[in-house]
């Protein structure tokens, strides 16, 4: 949680990305404490990876500097608090954490659990989750990460005129 | 960052190793966390590693870019060819069962070709948006080549 | 008590609130799009929070283990992963884009101008 603060304030673009970085990592070491393996090592990858490379190199492109709010912004405040606020009374409604016999685990989930190693013989069940009944959603899924590329070709494809200029370099 | 000689040692070491463990997450899928878009992650970062090293043109020349655009698509290809082999072969669309004679064999076939449609899709995806932004920042300096980085 | 029954949640939705005010209150498109990113994750968080039971393991078959934590959340987050990453790619490069014709991707300076430049503005 501090991460995730002191990613908002800090105004030095590149120090924000490191930080969002730790953010990723540190939440998927919470995601292995969860016992969600494969989710821990996509996050890991993604989140710590991916995501900061591409923000570091918009970071490349554009000044390291973010312009520094002169006041608190109190409409986005008072928004914060009250949704927070909302969100506060409405999650008291949920289940207890980690208990057996909550909803979520009592409809499909046993069904799954236990099918998965004596019908497909893969003891992975995340897998076989995603690869064979749920296959449909992946299907989907690279569709999207495949229209994303398509997106970013169409807007990055043609070089740029001359007369963008570079950053400034505040090393 | 090519004069460096600690980085360049270290990646000489490191990016063999991480395209190993991304094809081992990606066939292991079964048995252990991973499966496609792990596997896909991790090579494409094995990649950029090596473009940041050594630069964008030898990165380029590694694995070219029309190369890159081809794999995107055939992931997605290998994977409705799958879910299309289902339909042929007399069962529903992503139907595993039709394609062996073993029920159990041909869900993990299967399981294995998606995966491994995902994997490839995932992987030129990244490796390609990180190209594009890459050349952008070499082709905004104008006379800086990506080979000349320190 | 109630209330530590639920503390993962509480956990959650201050995370999220602190990715939404980022998105809402800071001006430059590369930190807004990094509150969107905190907050994503900490959805994440929620759901697999949401998924755990107290001494299950992993969802990976072993014989002499009990009792697994569920799986179906962890294959939701995992495809919500790799859209978030999706996302994020197509947003920064609006964000390369906005920079190159307007010469600026703070949210003030783009509200004061009128289209793109003729000419590169240094901010």
């Amino acid at each position: 949680m501090a991460t995730a603060l002191a990613v908002v304030r800090v105004h030095d673009l590149f120090s924000a990305a490191m930080l969002f970085s730790i953010y990723s990592l540190l939440s998927a070491g919470l995601f292995v404490v969860l016992d969600a393996g494969d989710v821990a090592l996509t996050e890991a990858a993604v989140g710590a990876g991916i995501s900061t490379i591409l923000i570091l190199a918009v970071l490349a492109l554009a000044p390291r500097y973010e312009r520094a709010p002169k006041r608190l912004h109190w409409p986005a405040i008072t928004v914060v608090v009250v949704t927070g606020a909302c969100l506060f009374w409405a999650v008291s409604d949920l289940p207890p954490f980690g208990q057996p016999d909550n909803p979520i685990h009592t409809h499909v989930a046993p069904y799954y659990i236990e099918h998965a190693y004596k019908d497909f013989g893969v003891p992975n069940m995340v897998a076989a989750i995603l690869a064979s009944w749920r296959s449909f959603d992946t299907l989907g899924e690279a569709i999207v990460i495949f229209t994303a590329v398509l997106a970013v070709f169409s807007l990055l494809s043609k070089p740029p005129d001359k007369r963008a200029g570079l950053p400034e370099d505040d090393r | 960052m090519r004069g460096n000689g600690i980085l360049r040692i270290i990646a000489r070491l490191l990016i063999p190793l991480i395209m190993l463990f991304a094809l081992y997450v990606q066939f292991h899928g079964d048995y252990s966390p991973g499966g496609g878009f792990q596997a896909g992650v991790l090579f494409a970062a094995a990649w950029i590693l090596f473009v940041l090293i050594y630069g964008l043109k030898l990165g380029l020349e590694v694995i070219p870019e029309r190369v890159m655009f081809v794999l995107s698509a055939v992931g997605v290809l290998i994977y409705a060819t799958v879910g299309m082999a289902g339909v042929v072969l007399g069962g529903r669309f992503l139907d595993f069962n039709p394609l062996l004679a073993d029920p159990k064999h041909a869900q993990q076939a299967g399981i294995m070709l998606v995966e491994l449609g995902v994997g490839i899709t995932v992987a030129s995806v990244i490796m390609l948006i990180f190209t594009l932004f890459a050349r952008r920042r070499a082709a905004l300096g104008q006379g800086w080549q990506p080979e000349d980085d320190d | 008590m109630e209330l530590l029954g639920h503390y993962n949640f509480y956990i959650v939705v201050v995370l999220m609130m602190i990715g939404f005010y980022t998105v809402m209150a800071r001006g430059n498109m590369a930190k807004k799009i990094m509150g969107l990113n905190l907050f994503q994750t900490s959805v994440f968080i929620l759901f697999i929070s949401a998924g755990k039971i107290i001494g299950g393991s992993t969802p990976i078959h072993e014989k002499g283990v009990e009792l697994y934590s569920n799986p179906l959340p962890h294959v939701l987050i995992l495809t919500a992963i790799v859209v978030g990453v999706a996302t994020t790619a197509v947003g920064l490069a609006l964000a390369v884009r906005i920079r190159e014709s307007f010469g600026t991707i703070e949210d003030d300076e783009l509200a004061g101008l009128d289209g793109p430049d003729e000419e590169p503005v240094r901010s």
